[in-house]
């Protein structure tokens, strides 16, 4: 972690708990601390809570129990109206009876901020979203990207330090998807505003942030950068839920260092890293990313006998579907070479193998 | 559109003008919808426009003079305005009358003149039935039979009542009269009542529109923003009062609120009051303004509830992290696109109050009467339908206006009824 709680953490969650019936926990015992200028996202499936986190965080709900920091200060009490934090909604939340030029200033009004002060601000917020011709519109009269926009300029403009973005681009397509995430990002860094980011869009999640927090059921399974993330997940829920993942269920035999011997579900055997396996004879998940799979005995200790389920032609790449170990649902990528003596066909028997260093034995979920 | 060469428009594939083939795929169509709104058109024609119409046309048309005293209306028209009665009116006076006496329309005729000229249907009975009598010179007679004849008024009555259509019931509608020499005059100070009433109406129907307005507005925000079980039930208690009659909703208010009644027995059981000074609460305007809230209390909060339930509550949060405080959110942001509920609202439920008529005859004493019950009252205790008719015109054309200067001021597309 980049920041602890001690330290230099701009906003901080400490052993904070949410429940909205008092039978069920929607948050349970989160700490998390966020250094300023850091770009971190919430990633995790829906109904995890990650709304409810950015609610707390922004003053619509109270934390059942722990504390919120904002800048070392607590804010469990503070009106979210003083907390000074902006937010983007997922659906914009732009007031549809003011024009684009007093929804960005209504924040400037309300904090008593003179009139050619205002024009100048707002004029300077639409510019930095590309918006400046479309002050006088209404939202009505603008396209989803543009609201977006809008709402992006809104929160930005009366100079937030914490800005919060709950799915602002959940409503967008692909496209503009990918160019907004490129906009903020930008934005991020040109303004050296801290984000906090909710998506359930894995990649968005990857390509954005400085740092993931993956949610499931009301914990943090895991805080990290996005390449560690995918590299090295330290339980299955992560493995499975960033990127692709063949999973071999097992039970551990023997530890040596860092290096854990598995029976696998046939009978057979494979080395992995031992990242959370527990000791000798608890169940575990080896998990293996496709792309790190190789066809043919080129790698080290693990090899493995597949039977060809299924191929599916991608261009770029071929994904088979493999039986391995007894497992129907192994896939592996292989890149598409143009060497036909090489190709794979349906039915055919082959050999695997990987590295033990791209195993990773992790809890059985 | 700019591309389109052909002068005349776009054609189909086979030359026919688009409109035309359109216009023909969707005659098929619109004949049997039309078919089918048939049967509620000719249901509103006879029972809205055909009554209305009825009606606009009694408060200018009244024959019953017109009809019954041919040769009185010839001298009427033969002489113009002012000119006094001579040998020869008072002669067509008296062939009138045993007209009357042998068609027995005397006390129609009477009754005509008497809306203009308090106490002068007994002068047309009575005249009536001396009239076989009469022998010239006739103005003598008639003076002899009553002196009333002379009265340059009556004359002036008679002559205004001389055409079947006539604006006199319009200016009795509004307190006026014609005096002798014809000019529009006030009438007397103890009867001028209508415009008093006119002002009461508005004012009182303002009033009831802003206090269920009030009392509207916070149930009608719970109903929006509730868990569906609770506002459900918040609904049916909302709902409870299109359950039960209206009288018995009205009646309830009376066992409430008279002298004798819960609350003041209430307010003199624990101390307020002393038994004395029971609270006059109904059979005045209180009453009427109490019992119509309640009754009215629906139209104000359905139309609310409508246009609150889909405002997102992300716009009052949005506007709270941009820094408002709760009331400015509610104020800048919450108020603003409730508008077209408010006015919906205030609209339907002030038109209602201007109409009102069961209630305020119920629990409005004296003070408490509305324009309709006056209304009632011609039509059905003095028979003065012509009044009525004007009456109610008058309080038609007062909510069309009303209705102009909403859609000027809100727009008529802003309005939202559910
Ligand atoms: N106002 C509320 N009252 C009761 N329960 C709620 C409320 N809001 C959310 N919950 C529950 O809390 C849990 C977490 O919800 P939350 O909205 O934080 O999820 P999320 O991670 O944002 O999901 P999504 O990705 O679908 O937006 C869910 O089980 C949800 O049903
Ligand atoms: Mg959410």
């Amino acid at each position: 972690m980049s920041a602890d709680a001690t330290g230099d953490a701009y906003v901080e969650f400490d052993r904070v708990q949410k429940s909205y019936d008092g039978e069920v926990l929607v948050v349970k015992d989160l700490n998390l601390a966020m250094p300023k200028g850091e770009f971190l996202t919430m990633l995790g499936p829906s109904g995890s809570g990650k709304t409810t986190c950015l609610m707390m965080l922004a003053g619509f709900e109270t934390a059942t129990n722990g504390e919120i920091r904002l800048g070392g200060e607590e804010i469990n009490d503070i009106p979210p109206h003083k907390r000074g934090i902006g937010m983007v909604f997922q659906n914009y939340a732009l007031f549809p009876h003011m024009t684009v030029n007093e929804n960005l200033s209504f924040p400037l009004e309300v904090r008593g901020m003179g009139k050619d002060e205002r024009e100048s601000k707002v004029k300077r917020a639409l510019d930095m979203v590309q918006m400046g011709e479309f002050g006088n519109r209404r939202p009505a009269q603008l396209s989803g990207g543009q609201q977006q926009r809008i709402a992006l300029a809104r929160a930005l403009v009366f100079d937030p330090s914490l800005v919060l973005m709950d799915e602002p681009l959940g409503a967008l397509d692909k496209q503009l998807r990918e160019h907004m995430q490129y906009e903020i990002k930008h934005l991020h860094e040109s303004l050296g505003i801290t984000v906090v980011y909710v998506t359930h869009d894995q990649s968005e999640a990857l390509t954005m942030s400085d740092r993931v927090a993956v949610f499931n059921d009301g914990v943090i399974k895991q805080l990290a950068a996005p390449s560690d993330l995918y590299e090295r997940p330290e339980n299955s829920f992560v493995a499975q839920f960033i990127g692709e993942n063949n999973k071999l269920a097992g039970t551990v035999r023997a530890l040596e260092g860092d290096i854990a011997t598995i029976e696998l579900a046939d009978g057979g055997t494979c080395r992995a890293l031992a990242v959370n396996c527990g000791d000798v004879g608890s169940r575990t998940l080896i998990s293996i990313r496709p792309e790190r799979v190789i066809i043919g005995a080129g790698g080290d200790e693990n090899a493995a006998t597949a039977e060809v389920m299924e191929l599916i032609y991608l261009g770029d790449h071929i994904r088979c579907r493999l039986r391995v170990h007894g497992n129907d649902d192994f896939v592996v990528k292989v890149p598409n070479a143009g060497d036909e003596s090489k190709e794979l066909t349906v039915g055919q028997e082959t050999t695997i193998s990987w590295h033990t260093r791209d195993a990773r034995a992790l809890d059985p979920l | 559109m700019a591309a389109q060469p052909a002068p005349g428009g776009l054609t189909t594939v086979d030359g026919r003008p688009l409109k035309q083939a359109l216009a023909e795929a969707q005659a098929r169509a619109k004949r049997r919808a039309f078919v089918l709104v048939l049967p509620l058109l000719a249901f509103i024609l006879v029972s809205f426009v055909l009554p209305i119409g009825q009606l606009l046309k009694r408060s200018v048309y009244n024959p019953a003079f017109s009809e019954n005293m041919p040769a009185l209306v010839q001298w009427f028209r033969e002489n113009p305005r002012g000119s006094a009665p001579d040998e020869s009116a008072y002669a067509a006076l008296a062939s009138d009358l045993k007209l009357i006496r042998k068609n027995k329309t005397a006390g129609i005729v009477g009754t005509r003149v008497n809306y203009e000229l308090p106490g002068t249907r007994s002068l047309f009975t009575k005249s009536a039935r001396k009239a076989r009598k009469l022998e010239p010179p006739y103005r003598e007679a008639l003076l002899k039979v009553d002196r009333k004849w002379g009265d340059p008024l009556l004359w002036q009555v008679m002559r205004s009542a001389s055409s079947a259509y006539t604006t006199s019931f319009y200016l009795a509608a509004l307190d006026r009269k014609r005096n002798a020499d014809g000019e529009i005059v006030r009438v007397e100070k103890e009867r001028q009542v209508y415009i008093k009433l006119f002002k009461r109406t508005l004012l009182l129907s303002a009033l009831i529109t802003v206090t269920t307005l009030l009392l509207g507005f916070p149930v009608a925000h719970l109903l929006a923003t509730l868990p569906l079980r609770y506002s459900n039930m918040l609904m049916i208690f909302v709902l409870l009062p299109f359950w039960t009659s209206l009288l018995v909703r009205t009646t309830s208010w009376i066992v409430l609120l008279q002298s004798q009644g819960v609350v003041n027995d209430l307010l003199v059981a624990t101390g307020i009051l002393d038994a004395d000074h029971r609270i006059q609460m109904i059979y005045n305007q209180t009453g009427t303004i109490v019992a119509m809230t309640h009754i009215l209390l629906p139209f104000m909060i359905l139309p609310l509830y409508s246009v609150m339930r889909p405002i997102d509550p992300s716009y009052v949060r949005a506007a709270r992290s941009l820094g408002a405080s709760s009331w400015t959110a509610f104020r800048r942001i919450y108020l603003p696109q409730t508008i077209p509920g408010i006015g919906a609202g205030a609209l339907l439920v002030f038109i209602l109050a201007v109409g009102y008529y069961i209630t305020p005859a119920l629990v409005g004493g004296s003070t408490g009467q509305l324009i309709s019950n006056l209304i009632a009252f011609h039509m059905q205790k003095s028979l003065n339908w012509s009044l009525a008719a004007a009456l109610a015109a008058l309080l038609l054309g007062g909510v069309l206006i009303l209705y102009w200067l909403y859609d000027r001021l809100v727009g008529i597309d802003n309005l939202k009824l559910g």
